[in-house]
Parts: structure tokens; sequence; C-alpha cells
């Protein structure tokens, strides 16, 4: 993992005291709240529906366990118990008071953590695939490139008041774990025909309320001028992104106004310019951040064979492990998503208690996935039973990993002043109604999101069946679409067509997914049979 | 009726205007504003004693003064899904 460096370091710890005073300043009357909202929000501090807020960055959804510990021991000592772990690969806690924020972000500090950047019209935490390091498939540890962009958009100062909110995905396999033409930017590191390092850049990929899927803009960026490029990418939209709209000002609105080859256009001229400035960071550097993401030191000996005798440990397995790259490993995934349960919570002792896990079976790393569930990277596979009952005993072994009750829900009107609809009881009703895991195993892979408002954060458009609530006269009310992906086979959902009510809506699920099992051909997923009938067949048994 | 809401500034907690008795973490306490809210919040936001403030539309219940808007129920109530830590459990959530 990357280790701060001595100006790492200081930058935070200075952001630290500077909070310290200007919280001191608004408590003691000489800021007002419009002086101080976004200097609060510049440290991820917000104003929700009940409490402030705090969101925490974990850069690429990696930590170690001296960190995750430091998350439950803010959750217990700050907070309420618990925390929320966000689509966006953070945490969030709930009930924040403005007095304790500058003492928990000096504790953060001591972990090498902190809120920077993870509010406001700036570059956001770089997201990266949750499995990075660990899996089969990558041609490359895709964090180190994904620090390189954590340090070069930390705090710089172009970038510092953009026309919007602006997040950036990493990922170096085929299989897209990231959601990651679903970014502003996303980057696919891959190799040339001459097995040069390098990455396809897709721009203009989003969610909200025009969600779009990013278009390519280059097959290949040598892995060299990678920052060069984003800069010019990110260079053109400072410009021309527009300021007068909120609605219009995302990248992706730009790069459809502009026309994909327009926006290219513009993009290679700043970028032949750019390389004219000599501005790219050296090789060295990037071989200094890599140096921090040695492969862990693997037991090169250990079996590859498991003793599946346990039926219930057999099916934790098939559904929540993936393959690893190291012959006798395995990747666990650890399911925030118990029946009826909240999505992406985990109470300050399940918090520690993974950082235990992790430290005793997974050379002390831990990964968020932006499914809001937790993975231990490297398991040896001789321990993944010991470690199942461990995960079984305290609530943390649903085997559900893809199944529906794996679902994507964001915090909704329970939580966020800018719901329109509660998310949460919708997901837990669901998750209630299909609690039976041979009928979950039997629907098999389904990714259902649901979000509280048109801003998406629970990845409605891309759930193979999204749920969108929204205030109809006051009464909340929730659309169903069916199609989406963040996959590599990404897609946009469609409507169905009217919504449903809290119940209705619930039914309607069942519904769909009836007809699923009765049309599918096949191995055929939800999202095939739907691709191959289309909407009628669906629309017939909703709305008929 | 008129009810003035919004979060204490040092503890985040969702406050109703109280009247003589200032603000209060319970909507039950809630004092109807009528047309004075604006003025009221400017002198109270003045003095720090709320922050983020704003007006809700209510309607008096055998329950006391009750917000017509969901979301402001739900901010009465404290998460639907979290009753362990819901200030107000007896709030109906969706309006009958
Ligand atoms: S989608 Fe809307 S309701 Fe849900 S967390 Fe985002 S802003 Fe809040």
């Amino acid at each position: 993992m990357y280790k701060y460096d001595e100006y790492d370091q200081a930058m935070v710890d200075a952001r630290v005291e500077e909070f310290r005073d200007q919280t001191r300043r608004r408590l003691a009357g000489e800021l007002t709240e419009d002086q101080f909202k976004p200097l609060r929000l510049m440290n991820g501090l917000y104003l929700q529906l009940h409490a402030y807020m705090l969101r925490v960055a974990i850069p690429y959804g990696t930590l170690n366990s001296q960190q995750m510990n430091m998350l439950g021991h803010i959750a217990r000592k700050y907070d309420r118990g618990y925390g929320h772990f966000t689509t966006r690969q953070n945490i969030q806690y709930n009930w924040i008071k403005l007095e304790d924020a500058p003492d928990i972000l000096a504790d953060l500090s001591t972990v090498e953590m902190h809120a920077i950047q993870t509010s406001g019209n700036c570059i956001r935490n770089i997201s990266s695939d949750q499995f990075a390091g660990a899996a089969a498939d990558e041609i490359t540890d895709p964090r180190p490139w994904a620090e390189l962009l954590r340090q070069w958009s930390s705090f710089h100062p172009e970038f510092s008041y953009l026309p919007r909110k602006f997040k950036i995905a990493v990922i170096a396999s085929d299989e897209d774990r990231a959601a990651m033409r679903l970014h502003d930017i996303g980057i696919q590191l891959i190799h040339n025909d001459a097995g040069k390092l390098g990455a396809k850049f897709f721009v203009g990929g989003g969610m909200g309320r025009t969600p779009m899927i990013g278009p390519e803009i280059r097959d290949f960026v040598p892995a060299d001028e990678l920052i060069h490029y984003a800069e010019a990418c990110l260079r053109v939209y400072n410009r021309y992104g527009r300021r007068d709209n909120k609605y219009k000002a995302r990248i992706k609105i730009l790069v459809h106004e502009l026309g994909k080859d327009e926006y290219t256009r513009q993009v290679e001229e700043e970028f032949a310019h750019m390389k004219t400035l000599g501005l790219n960071p050296p090789v060295a550097e990037l071989a200094r951040i890599t140096e921090f993401f040695p492969d862990p030191a693997y037991d090169t000996t250990a079996n590859d064979e498991l003793d599946l005798t346990d039926p219930d440990f057999r099916i934790w397995v098939e559904q929540n492990t993936h393959p690893h790259k190291q012959a006798g490993y395995a990747i666990a995934n650890i399911s925030l998503k118990p029946t009826g349960g909240i999505p992406g919570d985990a109470s300050a002792d399940q918090i520690d208690l993974m950082a235990d896990l992790a430290k005793e079976y997974s050379f002390d790393e831990l990964r968020v996935t932006h499914a809001q569930n937790i993975v231990l990277p490297h398991v040896k596979k001789s321990e993944l039973y010991a470690l199942w009952q461990k995960l079984d005993d305290a609530g943390l072994a649903p085997a559900n990993l893809d199944l529906i009750s794996d679902m994507i829900a964001c915090p909704g009107l329970d939580y966020c002043s800018l719901a329109n609809a509660r998310s949460i009881p919708v997901a837990q009703k669901i998750g209630q109604r299909f609690s039976d895991i041979g009928r979950q195993k039997e629907l098999g892979e389904l990714k259902l999101k649901i979000s509280g408002c048109i801003n998406a954060c629970g990845h409605h458009h891309a759930g193979h069946i999204g749920i969108l609530g929204v205030d109809r006269k006051g009464v909340e009310n929730y659309q169903l679409s069916l199609g989406g992906s963040g996959a590599e086979d990404v897609s946009l959902a469609k409507i169905t067509g009217p919504g449903f009510d809290e119940d209705g809506i619930v039914d309607a699920v069942e519904k769909v997914t009836d007809v699923y099992l009765r049309d599918r051909e096949g191995d055929e997923r939800f999202v095939d049979t739907y691709r191959r009938i289309g909407m009628v067949p669906f629309k017939e048994a909703l709305y008929d | 009726m008129n009810l003035l809401t919004g979060n204490d500034l040092k503890t985040g907690d969702v406050i109703w205007w109280a009247g003589d008795k200032g603000w209060s973490l319970h909507v039950a306490d809630a004092a109807d504003a009528g047309d004075e809210g604006e003025a009221i919040l400017a002198r109270e936001e003045a003095a720090r004693r709320v922050n983020a403030s704003y007006i809700v539309a209510a309607e008096a219940t055998g329950k006391g003064p009750m917000p017509l808007h969901i979301k402001e129920r739900v901010r009465a109530s404290g998460p639907t899904v979290r009753t362990d830590l819901a200030i107000n459990t007896d709030i109906p959530i969706v309006n009958a």
C-alpha cells in the first residue's frame, strides 16, 4: 500500500489545523454559514437530513487494518456506532457533531486518511477495481496509476473549481468491476500490439439526471503520458464546460454537445501543447509509487484444493469468492447485505472484526467495493473455512454476491436531504421477499440498484433492474427500469412505464423475475433475456 | 400553520422553534410562527441558536403540529430504518 511521504502528511496535517480554525470561527460567530459552508464541504462535511455527515475518502477503495480500525473507532467514538460504505468506495458517517469534526480529521490523519475532495466541484476520490492486485484477469495492478492520479489531482490548483464534480476510474482488466464507463473519465490500462503498457480513455460517462456511457476517445495513450492526457481532457472541460447551468455542467454534456470527435480534436490539440511543457510526472515517480504495491509474500506451496463438505460453506465459496492470480489463494467478498439489512452499513464492531480478519487472513489488506461490500483480497484457500466461520458468527457471511439481494441502495430519504423517496425500506422489502437463497441462486446474477432521487448515487441506470424513487405530489413513488449494466457490457436501463408505490414496486420486481424464469434460454442471465426478448413481455406482466 | 426548523449549529441535531421555550428536538413542541417566520429566523440565525433554518408548512393534528411534507416528517422522526436512533417513532411518515 502507498505510504505518505513527508509532503503528503504535512499537507493533510495543515488542512486539519486550517479546518480546526475555520470551525472555531464558525462556532464563535466570526463566519456565517454562507462563508463556512464551502469550507466544510471541502473537508467532506455535509449538513444532511438529521445531522452533519462526514464522507471520508478511501483512495481506490484500498485500506489496511489500522485504517479500518480507525473507521471503527470513529463510528464508535464520534458517531452512533456504525458507518455507511458508499458506491464511490468511501465511507459516510451520519451523526457527526461540528465541534468534533476537526478531531475526527486529526484522528484520520494519524492513519494517512482524510476527507479532502470528497465534496465540491473538484476531482473526487479516484476509484478502481476492488480486486486490483489480486485478480487473475488483470494485466497489471491499476493502483499505482490510481495513486499517481490521486497525487496529481489532490489540491490541483487548476482543477479545484471545475464546472462540476469530476470522477475518474482506473481498471486493468477487460472485466469492468468499477463501472468505469459511467465515470467522467474512465481509464482502462492495456497493452498495445507491441506489448507496450498504456491506457484507453473513455470520457463523458456518468449517471445522474442525464445518464451517458463514456465514448472511447483514444485507444492508446502511452503509460508515461497518461497524466498529460488526463490533464488535457480536464483543461478542455474546464474551459468550455457549462458553468451557467448546474444540470448541464458535467463533462458528459460537453462531450455530447460538442460531439465526441470535436471534443477529442480539442483534447488532442491541448495534449500536443501540454507535451511541449514537460509537466508529466517523471517516470521515476511512478516507479517510486509502484514500489509501494508489491505482491504480498504468498506461500507458493499453498494448497489449491478446498474441502467443501460443509454445504453452507460451499454456497458461500461458490458465490462470494473470486479467482486469485496466485494458486492456493482466493479473493473473499464480505457481503454487507444481510436479509432485511441496510445495504452498505456496518457496525463499529463489524468494522473492527473485518480489520482483524484482514490482518489474520489477508496480508493486512481490505477493499471497499462500489457495490457497498468489503473484500479481503488475498486469502489462503486453506484458511477460507476458518475465515467464513468467523464472518458467519458476526452476521457477515451472506452468500449473495451479485444475486438479487446484493443490492446497491443509496441512503435515500432516510438520511439524504436531496432525496425524493426512501431507498432503504424498498431494499429491505425486496431482500425479504427473495430471502430464500435457493430462489436467489435460481435467478442467478441479477444486479438491482436503487436511488432515492435523480442524482443516481444508487446507480439505478446501471441496474439489470433499476429503481428510482420520485416524489409524486408529496407521495413516494418508484419507477422501475430494466436492462442496465455498469460492467463491460455497459448499458443504460429503460423505464418500464408508470411507477409503483412501496409495496407495488416489490411486487413489480417479482413479476419481472417471473418473466425471466419463464422465458430464459440456456444459461442466460436476467439482463441477457431482457436484451433478447425486449421490454414488451415485461410490460405485459407489469401493466396488463 | 408554519413551523420553523433547522439544525443545531454545534451538534447538527434537527430542531424546531418552540416559541418562548426556544428550540426543541421534538416537533410536538413546535409553535406556529404565523407570518413572522422570516423575522424570527433572521434573529435566531444571527444569535447562532439555529443553523440552515427554514419555514415548514404544517397542520395541527391530535399528535400536535405535523409537517405536511414527507421529508419534514422524516426529519422530525429520525431514520425510519433505524427506529433505535429515531427521536419520535410515532410520527406517521406517510401522510394518510
Ligand atoms: S441518489 Fe439522491 S437520495 Fe440517493 S444519496 Fe444520491 S442525492 Fe441522496
